[in-house]
């Protein structure tokens, strides 16, 4: 943008370079012996302020945490480090989060997958309810979606005593957690999958079926391939947030260790024992899995531009 | 094949985009449904595809009805306007895709389709660019695979939905001609959707005019140019000259005043008498049924027209007439206009 400059007296007014034409600057009006100011960039002095405002923020607020996690993890030496990450209850917690992640984000993948291709490829009564619905993980706090569970399926919660009839363990155990994480972590797919899907309309899906292929094949074949980078920077951000879920997850874990403990909750009962090394240790691994998702989606944001196109 | 479409009517919540609308379209004929945007022809395209389904009416292929069939069991081929190519396939795989997706009995092997694909892409003068992608390509080239795609899977009927309308002028004319001996050389039923009257006059058998959701005609490109059947045609067709006027028992007048021009047999009431600029001369005032002031001249390319004052029951009108190059005509100067032919419709 900052690029195309174009003022009316002259083809390329170029900064300073009146002092190399006398002639022209003699007989050219006032206005233009003067450097071109550019009307959409500001000052050099603001620019550079702006900047180094922006960074600072950013620096105090998102980097300095960063290395201060790393610093506290590697305080008492890589030993201590790694003794704190093959500890039993700190093995388990990341055995319980991956499974976690890898039960949620499979499910909101095919909710995400199926929700945005109703919503951008037909039209029905309701749609745009579904649109609200899918939002509201968004604008509830994950507390109050931990709690519901609770309500619902609790001691003395809704279903609770017919699932005790049935010895059926939600609350306090994986499926509360899994169901938590899909509650907080179900907009991601969807929202990134839906503008997507709207912009690149039904033709290709029509030709496809006017070619002969079948609805599951024109999905498989067409729509599909069309948004697996949509769909792969979605399911980039549901995983760090399904891993990093601390909230809802918190209300229904019961907080068992070596059983219901997350990495999130791991790390809060480690601090909250002053067991910093240990704690900031496994924080690590949350900041080192922000950093990874931040590189892939980098890059995946270059693909998506493309699928865009 | 033919195909018969009968009383099809097909609304959009208040919008009737089809008002009871029968054609035949016989074997092997290239008909153009020709009409301003929202006269209903992509939706009858859509509805003789199978992309859209009617509310009242019935389509059929050689006699038999199609509506009961899905779009994948018609076997049409569908060029679409802005050709919703397969983005991330190659132009080779784009164009095997109606074969790929075939199952059963039908599926060929491998290397059939390899063989139908590049004869189909030099078919279309593009077998160089069959490993490209479609964001790699002009829109003419564009066009040509979506052309060959479509005929991959053996059409029995040919649709395009506005087929040139995306590219320039100079491109269109070429692939307009190219179209027209592609259809000789491989006769297949094709409807072709345009708003563009050149483009519809010059490569169809036949010509559908639609406006508001109706036929307004069907005839051969000659037919609705020369003899539009309803003011509408005449408008949207070619260039018209309109006149204002007043039929009474069988002749035209203005104001009180007798134009000595045939009524062609409209009954009483106030009329538009249409016709082509070259068919309305400047004359004589004295002797012309229409006289006004030159209010203005423009001349461009090989035309040159002039703004002519005339007098009207409601206020002046002005008319553009068609001044023939070697006849000077200075502003202000009063002239005749004398239409030799011209139709007469109501107002």
């Amino acid at each position: 943008m900052t690029g195309t400059v174009v003022t009316l007296t002259e083809p390329h007014p170029v900064r300073g370079a009146s002092e190399g034409l006398p002639s022209a600057v003699a007989e050219a009006p006032a206005y233009t012996a003067r450097a071109p100011r550019p009307v959409n960039t500001e000052p050099v002095a603001v620019r550079v302020a702006l900047t180094a405002v922006a960074l600072a923020f950013l620096g105090l607020f998102i980097g300095l945490p960063l290395v201060v996690v790393f610093v506290e993890a590697f305080k008492h030496g890589l030993g201590a480090y790694l003794d704190a990450l093959v500890d039993p209850d700190a093995l388990a917690a990341i055995r319980l989060t991956l499974l976690v992640a890898l039960i949620s984000v499979s499910a909101n993948l095919v909710f995400g997958l199926v929700a945005s291709w109703a919503i951008a490829k037909f039209d029905f009564a309701g749609k745009t309810f579904l649109i609200t619905l899918i939002d509201l993980p968004f604008s509830v706090s994950p507390v109050v979606a931990g709690l519901v569970y609770v309500l619902l399926f609790g001691a003395q919660g809704l279903f609770g005593s017919w699932l005790q009839d049935w010895d059926i363990k939600i609350i306090f155990a994986l499926p509360g957690i899994v169901l938590a994480t899909i509650f907080v972590t179900f907009p991601f797919v969807a929202r990134e999958l839906i503008p997507l899907m709207q912009e690149q309309g039904t033709a290709e899906e029509e030709a496809a079926v006017s070619l002969g292929a079948s609805g599951l094949s024109t999905f498989f074949r067409v729509t599909l391939p069309n948004v697996k980078w949509a769909l792969l920077y979605g399911v980039l951000l549901c995983n760090a947030r399904a891993m990093g879920e601390f909230g809802a997850v918190s209300v229904v874990s019961g907080h068992i260790r070596g059983l219901t403990n997350t990495m999130p909750l791991h790390i809060e009962i480690l601090y909250n024992e002053y067991q910093f090394v240990a704690s900031f240790a496994v924080a690590s691994l949350l900041a080192l899995l922000a950093l990874v998702t931040l590189i892939a989606k980098t890059i995946l944001e270059h693909r998506l531009a493309e699928e865009e196109r | 094949m033919s195909i018969d479409v009968v009383g099809v009517t097909k609304r959009f919540k208040s919008f009737t985009a089809l008002d009871n609308v029968s054609l035949e379209i016989r074997s092997g004929e290239l008909v153009a449904l020709l009409g301003p945007s929202g006269s209903g022809k992509t939706t009858l395209l859509r509805i003789i595809a199978g992309l859209d389904w009617p509310d009242a009416g019935a389509v059929r292929f050689d006699g038999e009805d199609a509506l009961d069939r899905s779009v994948r069991e018609r076997n049409v081929g569908f060029v679409f306007q802005h050709y919703a190519l397969f983005r991330h396939m190659s132009v080779f795989e784009n164009v095997a895709f109606g074969l790929r997706v075939r199952r059963g009995a039908d599926k060929l092997p491998e290397a059939a389709i390899r063989a139908k694909v590049n004869e189909l892409l030099s078919l279309v003068q593009i077998d160089w660019l069959a490993e490209r992608y479609p964001a790699q390509l002009s829109g003419g080239q564009r066009q040509r695979v979506a052309l060959a795609r479509a005929l991959a899977i053996s059409p029995r009927v040919l649709l395009l939905d506005e087929p040139f309308g995306a590219l320039d002028a100079k491109v269109r004319k070429e692939l307009r001609r190219w179209l027209r001996h592609l259809h000789e050389e491989l006769p297949v039923t094709s409807v072709l959707v345009t708003h563009d009257q050149e483009e519809a006059l010059e490569l169809a058998d036949r010509v559908v005019v639609m406006g508001r959701g109706k036929i307004e005609q069907v005839g051969t490109p000659a037919d609705v140019y020369d003899d539009p059947a309803t003011a509408f045609v005449h408008d949207f067709i070619g260039e018209t000259i309109a006149f204002p006027g007043l039929a009474r028992s069988g002749s035209l007048y203005l104001g009180d005043r007798a134009l000595g021009l045939d009524a062609q047999g409209l009954g009483d009431g106030p009329a538009r008498i249409l016709a082509r600029p070259h068919d309305v001369e400047i004359a004589d005032p004295a002797a012309s049924p229409f006289a006004g002031r030159v209010l203005a001249v423009r001349t461009f390319g090989p035309n040159r027209r002039a703004d002519v004052e005339i007098a009207n029951d409601g206020g002046p009108l002005v008319i553009e007439a068609a001044v023939p190059r070697d006849q000077s005509l200075d502003v202000g100067t009063k002239v005749g206009l004398k239409p030799h032919r011209y139709k007469v419709f109501a107002a």
